[in-house]
């Protein structure tokens, strides 16, 4: 006991060690976890899950909000306890000698049946939304598109409208969708945050999810499932518009392609290139060919991105795709053509026509 | 036969089925640890009989239970595995009345008619082969051949285990204080028989739908 | 698995038996821990191989943070990426997080519940060598054309040979179901140790809180991994021989799959949790003096736990697109497990409540824990709102959600066990000042790197993503992660050099029971001797050391028994001076050979029987990755599959001569009764004891021992 003596010293210190570097670290950290959460929240996110665009996001929203804050509560009680308690009861003296508790049956009950109380209450509230969100519209107002997700892109196809696009999905507002998914290889799931939660997209399966937007804009999403190499590169847009410019968006995109007119040669070679190269094959161009590899090119020039929607559409962005899809999007299964400049050229100048 | 056990060091003869001493269930560690172990094979034959039962039915193409299986034959094969645990029985009953002769062939009528059932499955397997339904074949194919794959290759690990104690007990290094040895294989092999009526009647005798 | 059916010869092996090799006996050395079947030393080789397997996997971990500090990052190419990410999940959970709990089972267990070992001596070494054999397997993929990449969860098709040609979902399968092999025969051997083998008195509710943690999470891996075990088997027969189980051209379902890997992957949280749960219960009485608040609840409700664990997997899979029926039951039953889970949570903080709080270390991370699994637990519960659910999954707010349960929860448990029992298995104690550096940059860099990932996630960033777009608005918490996850690396080098540092130039004896501690464990020297304790502990209470060194007043006070002493004070750890050999003032016992330093007397001369080291537990598990690699590049071409009968032969032949072998080699006799070659079990009764039988040593293997 005696060795113990000098050793109070030693605990003296410690008043002094605390408060200096543990709180002001803590601090520190809180302080910019709060400063880069902000200035990140400068720009507009687009992927923003706390952002609710449409009537089904706003409800599951509405939903969680709630279980958000309940969760906040607890949080802030038990940390606090845990805070009170290390403040409060921190050892004094060697000699202490608290009262021995061994359990409090009351208590325990308490903290059973109220958590228990507070979650049948929230259960009934989910169950009920979960009912809700799986009702699948039907009627002439609902719009039906069917998704399928591809190694690495999106499939939009809009069933007895002869429409078959990529990577950027049309919708009027204030319309209800039913979409209907399917995959052509792995697993994907398809998700615009600010419009619905994610639905998986499974081989072998069809699934279906209802997606609505309030107002035209352009919303962004991407493949949330792990689906291979490029799954980071498997990205899609939604294009919610007003009627006026979806009817025209349809009436574009069912109109057959548009022929290369003679006086643009580039074009005219393009064309014959991308039979004898290959891409026809792979690629649907209606009237002209038929693969279903690739993306349908029939309205190429109505769509702003392409690639898994991680390139803007432009001369620039083609070429490099067309030296070597495999270099700009891992995996890509189109492979490297060893297409001379020239014949990029060309195939450029060909899909440019593609309006 | 007494002779066996006249090889063993004498004080082991009067220890009981607990090897004389003690434990907290009251269960030997090695039956307790067989015991554990069973509970275990039941979740991977509920997983393998589970996705059998999923997939009953759901083939696209090639040959199905109506085309392929026979039942009588089956039947047979069935009635076999479930006479070697009454041969299984009687082994155990030989030992723990000193018997040693009568555990020896007990033990060896048990791993024989194991062994005819083994037989039989080979003679199943490359019957349904030669009719074209392959482990590729169809998800029939697939669950039908892994599942009972799977419950052959428990049977077979349960006829070496009964050889190696028939040996053992011909080299009279299986007392009649090692009973419990016996009692141990003989839990393993009545878990396969009765995992084998569940496949039976999973696999052969409900009806699938197509 | 089969080998505890091995059957066994009835008379001891004779000296001039020579079986296939001779009785390994080298009593010091590499050998020594090569053949060991000691369940300390099998203990200590787990966490060791783990905290290995630990740095590997949180250099994963920096590479994948490097990767993502910025917006298009090139530190790794998509290919290498998904490997990276592969691994880490992988290593994480099955070579580190698994295997460290298992390093504290396999020591602490025997020792808590006053056994001897063990209940299958030389099946627990083969445990480890398999354990360890499966990640050197697993890794030499990365030598091999490349590791895993299909994500630690592995869905199908995505891992089928159409879109996953190469041999790096073949080391997955293969090391999976290895490492499953020796998860469930250590967990065999713990339920067994646990039921059989408790001291004489301790009946299952006077058992330790660490010792219940350990028996529910080995029945869980008991009966989840088989369910694993029969995916990836399907899994295998598909790549291997072209089976359809999850080829959708065919018919087959890849949400087979999920329900199977999540039938397994959800009791599999408890599995990594409910030993760190465990550890902590041990912690915060200790140094709060004060037992554990409602012992009988906490025990129910990781028993409630287990159960409801098994009725929950459906909650992985909500945006499957399961239909609302099954959607709804699942989230329900998700909301309800987070009742025991909380009942767990005001139980800790009412067992410090009015106690007597002592900030070392590891009562440090024990509060850690507390803080930090708590939010883990919250968000679990916003997940069990499916709808939401679909917003959450497969985004890194899940990511945030698991680590703050793993690593604030698991990792923080775990990292207080090593403090706390550090000085009993290695008989020093670890420096309290690097300790309490190392804490707290634990604590903000862990906060650090996980908290952002909450919002990074909500802002829709999803997972297992290599690249990212600049326009997401998550660049600034993406670098705070980073830049939180270096201190975390700086805090793990802070605790290796404190390893270091504490056991070389700076070394504090820490005596039999430095912190004034309840359990048996406590009783017996730092580190303990081969035999554990010199004589079965007869137990007459939970804490049964704690009421051996004090009682309580009318007024439930504590009050020492014969003027014993509290444990050293804070600052005395702090400087290290505390630690003059442990008083045993009060009679608990072992002070005599308190620090180790002086000689143990050997087994032999107490006349306790233990089991002897053996060759083959590591020969049987070496087989078991020779025929993977044969099965493995079978697959390419079929003479290899002449690999895989050599190691069956391997198999055969080491399962053979193992059963061949007794347990324990027959010493001289020096009593009539040892003749028998049969080492008594250890839980004895007190009769027994009290008629002075000596041999408490562990059952044999497989009833390997000779009657």
């Amino acid at each position: 006991m005696a060795v113990r003596e000098p050793m109070r010293k030693g605990d003296s210190v410690r008043p002094h060690l605390r408060p200096t570097w543990r709180k002001v670290a803590l601090l520190t950290v809180a302080m910019a976890f709060l400063a880069v959460g902000c200035a990140d929240k400068g720009s507009s996110l687009p992927q923003d899950a706390l952002d609710p665009q449409g009537s089904v996001a706003k409800q599951i929203n509405n939903l969680a909000m709630p279980v958000f804050v309940v969760a906040g509560i607890v949080f802030v009680l038990v940390e606090t306890l845990l805070v009170v308690a290390a403040l409060k009861f921190r050892r004094r003296s060697d000699d202490e000698a608290p009262v021995q508790v061994h359990g409090n049956a009351r208590l325990e009950l308490t903290w059973t049946v109220l958590p228990a109380l507070t979650l049948a209450v929230i259960g009934i509230f989910t169950v009920g939304t979960i009912i809700d969100i799986n009702k699948i519209p039907k009627g002439p107002d609902v719009l039906e598109v069917t998704v399928v997700g591809h190694q690495w892109w999106w499939e939009f196809d809009y069933p007895g409208k002869h429409i078959k696009t990529a990577n950027e999905l049309h919708i009027p507002i204030d319309t209800q969708v039913a979409v209907t998914l399917k995959s052509a290889d792995v697993i994907h799931s398809f998700w615009p945050p600010k419009l619905a939660g994610k639905i998986d997209v499974v081989p072998g399966r069809i699934n279906h999810m209802v997606v609505n937007a309030d107002k035209a804009a352009t919303y962004y999403g991407q493949c949330a499932e792990f689906c291979g190499q490029s799954h980071a590169n498997m990205r899609l847009r939604v294009v919610a518009q007003t009627k006026a410019d979806w009817d025209k968006w349809v009436a574009d995109n069912a109109a057959p392609p548009a022929e290369p007119s003679a006086s643009d040669p580039d074009a005219v070679a393009g064309k014959a290139l991308f039979r004898s190269k290959g891409c026809a094959s792979c690629h649907t161009i209606n009237g002209y060919s038929a693969g279903n590899v690739g993306p349908n090119l029939t309205h190429l020039q109505q769509r702003t991105v392409f690639a898994g929607a991680i390139f803007d559409l432009n001369d620039k962005n083609l070429r490099s795709w067309l030296r070597n899809p495999p270099a700009e999007k891992p995996g890509s299964i189109m492979p490297n053509l060893n297409l001379t400049e020239d014949e990029i050229t060309q195939l450029i100048a060909y899909l440019d026509t593609l309006k | 036969m007494t002779t066996d056990s006249a090889t063993v060091a004498p004080p082991a003869a009067d220890h009981g089925e607990s090897h004389g001493h003690v434990t907290n269930t009251g269960l030997s560690n090695e039956k307790l640890a067989m015991w554990a172990f069973l509970g275990s094979e039941c979740l991977l034959f509920g997983a393998l009989i589970s996705t059998y039962f999923l997939y009953r039915g759901k083939s696209i193409s090639g040959p199905t239970t109506k085309q392929i299986y026979d039942i009588p034959y089956t039947s047979v094969s069935s009635f076999v595995l479930l006479m070697s645990s009454l041969t299984m029985v009687l082994a155990l009953a030989a030992i723990q009345r000193g018997d040693h002769r009568r555990l020896r062939v007990w033990l060896v009528c048990t791993a024989l008619l194991g062994a005819s059932f083994i037989a039989g499955q080979v003679y199943e397997f490359t019957s349904f082969i030669r009719e074209g339904l392959t482990i590729k074949t169809n998800l029939f194919g697939s669950s039908f051949f892994v599942l009972t794959g799977f419950h052959g290759v428990h049977v077979t690990l349960g006829i070496i285990m009964l050889l190696s104690l028939w040996n053992l007990s011909l080299r009279g290094k299986l007392p009649q204080s090692k009973s419990e040895v016996v009692e141990i294989a003989g839990l393993y092999w009545h878990f396969v028989d009765v995992v084998w009526i569940v496949i039976f009647t999973v696999v052969y005798l409900i009806p699938s739908g197509k | 698995m089969t080998t505890v059916l091995e059957p066994t010869p009835a008379a001891p092996a004779r000296s001039g038996d020579p079986g296939l090799l001779r009785r390994p006996t080298h009593p010091t050395g590499i050998w020594s821990w090569v053949t060991t079947v000691d369940h300390k030393r099998i203990g200590v080789l787990y966490g060791v191989t783990a905290f290995f397997f630990f740095l590997v996997g949180g250099g994963e971990a920096l590479l994948i943070r490097l990767q993502l500090a910025k917006p298009n990052g090139t530190v790794l190419s998509a290919e290498m990426y998904n490997q990276i990410f592969t691994m880490h999940g992988t290593t994480m959970i099955f070579l580190v997080v698994m295997p460290i709990s298992a390093a504290f089972f396999n020591y602490l267990v025997p020792l808590q519940v006053g056994a001897r070992d063990v209940a299958f001596p030389r099946l627990n070494a083969f445990s480890y060598w398999t354990f360890l054999f499966g990640g050197i397997f697993l890794y030499s993929s990365f030598l091999l054309g490349g590791a895993p990449d299909g994500g630690w969860f592995g869905y199908a098709p995505n891992t089928s040979i159409t879109y996953s040609p190469g041999h790096n979902i073949d080391f997955w399968v293969f090391g999976l179901l290895i490492l499953g092999i020796a998860s469930t025969v250590g967990a065999l051997n713990l339920i067994v140790t646990l039921l059989n083998m408790r001291a004489p008195g301790m009946t299952l509710m006077k058992m330790p809180v660490f010792s219940w943690m350990t028996l529910i999470s080995s029945f869980l891996i008991l009966f989840a991994m088989p369910v694993i075990t029969v995916a990836l088997f399907l899994l295998m027969f598909d790549r291997l021989f072209g089976s359809n189980f999850f080829n959708p051209a065919a018919g087959g379902d890849p949400v087979l799959w999920q329900h199977l890997f999540w039938l397994f992957g959800h009791p599999e949280v408890y599995i990594l949790i409910l030993p760190a749960m465990g550890m902590v219960s041990e912690i915060l009485p200790v140094f709060s003096r004060k037992p554990l608040f409602g012992y009988p609840v906490m025990v129910f409700s990781a028993v409630a736990i287990g159960f409801m664990g098994w009725g929950v997997w459906v909650h992985h899979m909500f945006s499957v697109g399961l239909g609302p029926v099954a959607v709804s039951a699942f989230s329900v039953s998700t909301m309800f497990i987070a009742v025991p889970t909380g009942v767990k949570i005001f139980n800790w903080l009412a067992t410090i409540w009015k106690g007597s709080l002592r900030f070392t270390t590891a009562m440090l991370f024990a509060l850690g824990f507390i803080g930090m699994f708590t939010i883990g637990g919250l968000s679990g519960v916003t997940h069990s709102i499916s709808p939401h659910d679909r917003q959450q999954t497969d985004t890194y707010y899940v990511v945030a959600h698991f680590h703050y349960v793993l690593f604030g929860g698991a990792l923080f448990g775990i990292m207080g066990g090593i403090y706390y029992w550090f000085p009993k298995i290695f008989g020093y104690l670890l420096n309290e000042r690097l300790g309490k550096l190392n804490f707290w940059t634990w604590l903000i860099g862990f906060n650090m790197t996980f908290a952002p990932m909450h919002l990074i996630g909500l802002r829709g960033m999803p997972r297992r993503i290599y690249t990212y777009d600049s326009s997401l608005g998550v660049n600034g918490l993406n670098m705070l992660a980073t830049v939180g996850s270096f201190i975390i690396a700086f805090s793990v080098l802070v605790f290796l050099y404190n390893v270091l540092y504490s056991c070389t130039r700076h070394r504090v004896p820490a005596g039999a029971d430095p912190w004034d501690a309840r359990t048996l464990e406590w009783m017996t020297s730092s580190p303990p001797p081969d035999y554990n304790f010199d004589e079965v502990p007869e137990v007459h209470s939970l804490d049964e050391l704690w009421h051996r060194k004090y009682s309580e007043d009318e007024n439930g006070r504590l009050v020492p028994i014969g003027g014993g002493r509290a444990g050293p004070s804070e600052a005395d750890l702090l400087t290290g001076r505390a630690l003059a050999p442990a008083g045993d003032g009060n009679g608990h016992g072992t002070g005599d050979h308190a620090r180790g330093r002086q000689p143990h007397p050997t087994a032999h001369e107490l006349g306790i029987h233990m089991p002897s080291p053996s060759y083959y537990p590591i020969l049987t598990a070496l087989a078991i990755p020779i025929i993977s690699y044969g099965f493995l590049y079978g697959r390419t071409s079929g003479s290899h599959y002449v690999v895989t009968v050599l190691g069956i032969l391997l198999l055969f032949g080491s399962l053979y001569a193992w059963g061949m072998e007794p347990s324990a080699e027959p010493e001289e006799p020096h009593d009539e009764h040892h003749d028998d070659g049969q080492p008594a079990l250890v839980g004895a009764t007190a009769g027994e004891l009290e008629a002075g039988e000596g041999d408490q040593a562990p059952d044999g293997d497989d009833g390997g021992a000779s009657a």
